[in-house]
């Protein structure tokens, strides 16, 4: 080894990992940014305006336009008529006669659905004309709540489909049946993730032209990818691909994944453009862009696992309802299969049951939103594992340690398919741990607890999937299906590098960047790999599909930058060097591994030989003679990669859906209101293994980023429709982006575990903490909140309005000298009640009617029961705390089982007292026996209760009675099967309280 | 100035330093008339209802939402964008700090942002993280988790005293 050799690597490493400033920024922070609305537009373009649905579901009788014509500056208006004639619906990714079209064409189904488009002289005047056209709807009965739709009673919104389920697979992983039999603990938990969306801040701009002498469409818009949508676009416009020439602009303002769902619109101001005769530009509105642009699919799930004493859980299952809006809009329902291939999160489990249903209902479509998919799933996954360890009275974080991949497992098939690349879980919970002082924040949550606040502490694990398999969206298709449609799989990313004649170096990327930073780390890879100055090397990331390298999974989306678009960008580089390599070995007659390149130079190992950068790579142009045989001359070299591991999903319906997996854990303490019931975050730790950090800056960014819209998911953020579906979060004065005061600092750790599977060992990074951040905060909301409540009442966002209700009202203590109230006293003065309901309960009559007379039963049996104490034959005295409405009482209390008549009817009855007040109930039970072995208990009850609780909570009584007496049943009926009865307590509350709109 | 609605009126400002005149409705909010009327598309239109604040513009010396201001309401005034931050060419100490700190990503809501701390520093010179979230609070930015752009403030807040102190 000769120790004068250069300093110089094969391969140097000045730029990849540093925390290098982005190029961006200079241009950024003069206020020089080009962002599609600061473009040129070609001369005589004229500007649209929507015309919108005011229903969320109607049949539309007629579009009168002739009075908007008559309006001097207006120059035509786009209607259904035009776009049946010229355009065809969207391709829709199940097998279903349901059509989407870019406008309303017989029905709209949502409110804010387009349904004309006016095209005027400028945006002002085409706003005022909105109002002169009149169309007439005949309005129609609407389906929101997704659980509600799915009922045959339901309003359809796609008649031909017969049914708002317009898809229902089921999947079977491993032997779950025989898990959950054997099992020793069975858990059940039914969640509701709501809808909220990541929201830029700028909103969508379309400018469309249409050249009849071609019969093509150029579309400029601010859309985001993947370029997969290109192809359904230019199918509803029924033109080949080469005559949709869609551009991007040079910058845009945020994306986050909804820049996807511009594309209807691409195609409605290409139509538009037609349609006048001359260029048609649109920018969106807010109210436009809340109500109408996109959203990420708000999904029901009941989640059941078997599990051990010790907390190892050894099958899952998921039964997932996924609300897609109003239309089937693509890639949907690929929020549904995004996670699928690692369902099982970052655990070691091997069965694993899963049904997925998509419903439509009357609300916006769904679509890309940062984090897709991972949110709805982890809240399922990582709340049950939370119950779990409260079940088993265990530290949540050793149930969680328990089931974690094995370190010595990687690469490891999960029981759906995903390839967990590499990682190293169990580190990254101690360093986790370690350097984000646990211990500490568990003392704050002592000492806040001594003094009587609410503080809890909440966990989560989370593999973050990057790099989408094109092919996953094929699981909504059954197997058969797939076979007879052909394989879809991969993710084909694609770099070009170009040399000029001056030797400087244009790199272009099809990834269309929405303020990530990838032209400074596209920068970073190639100066590093061509030895030349990050300085000197230019990045274009505007798309033209009319002239640039791209593919179906070009796009900004699915995290798929670092891992695979740098790698192309590397790949692409090399290719580079590989030509260049081979020129400066013949000129100077040496081998290609003697070649080095450096600080702008390119030379041999030995010092003997040394030119500049610029000069030999000019020599492809200038002098192409000199060069070696086979040598094309000319200087440009465009790589496509696509990963082998990216394979279609197999006959057993396993599917590896992603091609990096990283790995986070995250903590975080947080304290309520006793006040207000508003939820501040007291510390946040996050921990990442993004593989190898390319920009350690830029890791950071996309970290805070993420976590601060997930702040705002979990606090904050939703769309609020009311009952008739109207929308109720139009400005962004209802829909609440949280601000410098809401979103903390978080805590941010790194471990970096390289990615075999990419050209530079980088995982996606960018959507993380969408998926982990919101359950953690909830996590710590239940953890803080304690037993009392309700495990699938909390729910998203937690509003401080939300938290103070379950929070409750403690009982003040007695005010010394009251005496103590007799209940018989007050209690005939007080309200009463008494009504009738049933319950089915998967046991024997004489089964159920056994368990009651257990005393274990009956306290596990009614909520709140901190102690029972046999008093007498079938009486008791217990020590209960029930809430109504707002008020929570501590209740001393006689319960006594009476009237018995094996196995056909009893009496429970029960009367207390508290400080609030006093109660007194009763209800006859009878038992009968029912198909498949199941017993259904009807019951007749009476409530009456006096005191404060009925001047201050009298109007809640009967709801309160209700939702307490079903709790009652419902917790014996999970006693008795091991999951809870087919409606949840809260499927009770909710229809109690009429709550059918809401924040679905 | 008495304005008719369906008349265009001649408005004169001072734009960032330069007197300007274009054409306006009287209708025409100033974010527009900025943008497309005098080519400073530097300020951003997020919401057109005063709360992202990406829209901030200096209206004589104070920030001003241009999304609720109209264009005739600027004749005769003296109005400032991002584009007039940059010194000789140069970014300036704040526009540095942010690049610095990483406290922008996609940059649409920076313009605003800028304008604000611009105005704020100018009138708090010692400011503590409270008060410049304070500040801050009436912008949205749905990238950067917003740990960037506190730091950047409060870098610049320390420079400049700094400075003071260095230069009596």
């Amino acid at each position: 080894m000769n120790s004068a050799a250069p300093l110089h690597h094969q391969q140097s490493r000045s730029y990849v990992g540093k925390r290098q400033p982005r190029v961006e920024d200079e241009a950024l922070l003069r206020g020089l940014g080009r962002y599609a609305d600061d473009l040129a537009v070609p001369p005589g373009t004229l500007h649209a305006a929507v015309v919108r649905s005011p229903h969320a579901h109607a049949r539309i009788q007629r579009v009168a336009i002739e009075a908007a014509l008559q309006i001097p500056g207006v120059r035509g208006v786009l209607t259904g008529e035009d776009v049946k004639r010229w355009a065809a619906p969207f391709p829709v990714g199940v097998r279903q006669p349901m059509e989407h079209w870019c406008l309303a064409v017989d029905k709209v189904r949502y409110v804010g659905e387009p349904v004309a488009v006016i095209i005027a002289e400028d945006r002002y005047l085409a706003e005022d004309v909105l109002d002169a056209v009149e169309v007439e709807y005949d309005v129609l009965g609407v389906s929101i709540d997704p659980e509600m739709a799915t009922n045959d009673d339901a309003s359809v919104l796609h008649e031909a489909v017969g049914s708002n389920v317009v898809n229902d697979r089921y999947f079977n992983y491993g032997d779950a049946d025989t898990a959950f039999e054997q099992a020793a603990h069975r858990l059940s938990l039914k969640v509701r993730y709501p809808r909220s969306a990541c929201t830029p801040i700028e909103c969508y701009v379309v400018l469309g032209q249409y050249d009849p002498a071609e019969g093509g469409y150029d579309v400029m818009a601010n859309f985001q990818g993947p370029y997969a949508i290109h192809s359904v676009m230019a199918r509803a416009l029924q033109v080949p691909a080469n005559r949709l020439r869609l551009r991007t602009p040079p910058d845009s303002g945020g994306s986050f994944g909804i820049k996807q769902g511009v594309f209807p619109y691409v195609v409605m101001m290409g139509l538009a453009a037609r349609k006048v005769g001359a260029p048609v530009k649109w920018v969106e509105d807010r109210l436009e862009h809340l109500q109408g642009a996109s959203s990420a699919t708000n999904r029901v799930t009941t989640i059941e696992a078997a599990f051990a004493s010790d907390g190892r859980v050894s099958a899952l299952r998921f039964d997932q309802l996924d609300d897609c809006g109003a239309y089937l809009r693509a890639p949907e329902p690929a929020t549904t299969y995004r996670m699928h291939g690692n369902l099982t999160g970052a655990y070691d489990i091997h069965h694993l049951q899963v049904r997925n249903r998509i419903v439509m209902t009357n609300k916006m479509p769904t679509g890309l939103n940062r984090g897709f998919g991972g949110p709805q799933v982890y809240f399922a996954l990582e709340r049950l594992m939370q119950r779990i360890a409260v079940t088993l009275d265990l530290d949540p974080l050793d149930v969680i340690r328990r089931n974690l991949v094995p370190t010595e497992a990687f690469p490891y098939r999960c029981a759906a398919g995903a390839l967990l690349d590499s990682g190293d879980y169990r580190r990254g919970i101690e360093l986790g741990v370690e350097q984000g002082g646990l211990e500490e924040l568990r003392q704050r949550r002592e000492s806040a607890r001594r003094e009587g606040r609410h503080y809890g502490i909440g966990y989560t694990v989370a593999v973050e999937p990057s790099i989408s398999n094109m092919g996953y969206i094929t699981m909504a298709q059954t197997p058969e299906e797939r076979r007879r449609a052909g394989p879809k799989n991969g993710a084909v990313s694609t770099a070009t590098i170009s040399v000029d004649p001056l030797g400087s170096v244009s790199v272009h990327v099809s990834s269309t960047p929405q303020g990530q930073g990838h032209r400074t780390v596209a920068a970073q890879v190639v100066a590093d790999v061509l030895g030349i100055s990050l300085e000197s090397i230019r990045v274009d990331v505007e798309l033209d599909t009319g002239k640039d390298a791209w593919s179906i999974a070009s796009g900004n989306y699915s995290s798929r930058f670092a891992g695979a678009v740098a790698g192309a960008v590397h790949n692409a580089a090399l290719k580079i060097r590989a030509r260049l390599d081979a020129i400066a070995a013949q000129q100077w007659q040496v081998s290609v591994e003697d070649i080095r390149f450096g600080e702008g130079r390119i030379y041999t190992a030995d010092g003997v030989h040394a030119t500049s950068f610029q000069r030999l790579a000019g020599a492809t142009h200038w002098a192409p003679g000199t060069l070696p045989e086979g040598e094309t001359g000319g200087l440009r070299e465009t790589a496509f990669w696509t990963p082998a591991e990216l394979t279609a999903p197999d006959d057993d319906e396993r599917i590896n859906s992603s091609l990096c997996y990283g790995f986070i854990f995250d903590y975080c303490g947080v304290e309520l209101d006793s006040l207000t019931g508003r939820v501040t975050i007291d510390r946040y730790v996050t921990l990442h293994d993004a593989g190898r950090m390319l920009n350690p800056q830029l890791v950071d960014g996309q970290v805070r980023g993420a976590f601060a819209q997930a702040v705002g998911a979990a606090l904050y953020e939703v769309f609020h429709y009311n009952e008739d579906g109207s929308f109720a979060s139009g400005t962004l004065a209802d829909y609440l982006i949280p601000t410098t005061v809401e979103v903390p600092d978080p805590t941010i750790l790194h471990m970096e575990t390289p990615s075999p599977f990419t050209p530079l060992g980088a995982k996606g990074v960018g959507e993380g903490n969408n998926m982990s951040t919101p359950v953690c905060i909830a996590n710590a909301v239940a953890d803080a909140l304690g037993d009392a409540v309700e495990p699938g009442a909390i729910e998203l966002p937690l509003t401080p309005s939300k938290v103070r209700m379950l929070m409750g009202i403690e009982e003040p203590p007695r005010p010394e000298g009251v005496a103590e109230e007799s209940p018989q006293a007050s209690a005939g003065g007080g309200s009463k009640l008494s009504a009738s309901d049933s319950v089915e309960i998967p046991a024997s009559p004489q089964q159920v009617f056994d368990s009651i007379l257990d005393p274990d039963t009956l306290k596990a049996m009614i909520p709140g029961c901190h102690s029972l104490e046999l008093t007498g034959d079938n009486a008791y005295r217990a020590d209960v705390t029930v809430g109504v409405g707002m008020i929570r009482a501590r209740f001393d209390a006689r319960v006594e089982l009476a009237e018995l008549e094996p196995p056909h009817s009893l009496r429970l009855s029960g009367a207390g007292k508290s400080g609030m007040g006093d109660a007194a109930g009763a209800a006859k039970i009878r038992f009968s026996e029912i198909e498949g072995g199941k017993t259904r208990l009807d019951y007749d009850y009476e409530v009456t209760v006096g005191g404060k609780i009925a001047s201050v909570g009298g109007r809640m009584l009967s709801s309160a009675s209700k939702m307490l007496i079903g709790q009652i049943f419902s917790r014996l009926s999970q006693r008795l099967s091991g999951s809870t009865s087919k409606r949840s307590l809260w499927q009770r509350l909710r229809a109690l309280t009429g709550k059918r709109g809401g924040d679905q | 100035m008495y304005v008719r609605l369906d008349e265009r009126y001649r408005v004169t400002l001072t734009l960032n330093g330069r007197e300007r005149s274009a054409y306006a409705e009287p209708r025409t909010q100033l974010c527009d008339f900025l943008r497309h009327s005098l080519g400073a598309t530097g300020t951003h239109v997020g919401c057109e209802h005063g709360v992202c604040g990406a829209c901030t513009v200096m209206v004589d010396g104070r920030a001003t939402r241009s999304c609720l201001m109209l264009a005739v309401q600027v004749e005769g005034r003296r109005v400032e964008t991002i584009e007039s931050l940059a010194k000789e060419g140069e970014l300036n100490d704040l526009q540095r700090a942010f690049r610095e700190h990483h406290a922008l990503q996609c940059g649409f809501c920076t313009a605003g942002i800028l304008m604000s701390c611009h105005e704020f520093l100018g009138r708090v010179t010692d400011p503590s993280e409270a008060e410049v979230r304070d500040m801050l609070s009436g912008h949205l930015c749905r990238c950067t988790g917003y740990t960037g752009i506190v730091q950047a403030v409060l870098a610049v807040a320390r420079a400049r005293q700094n400075n003071r102190q260095e230069t009596p």
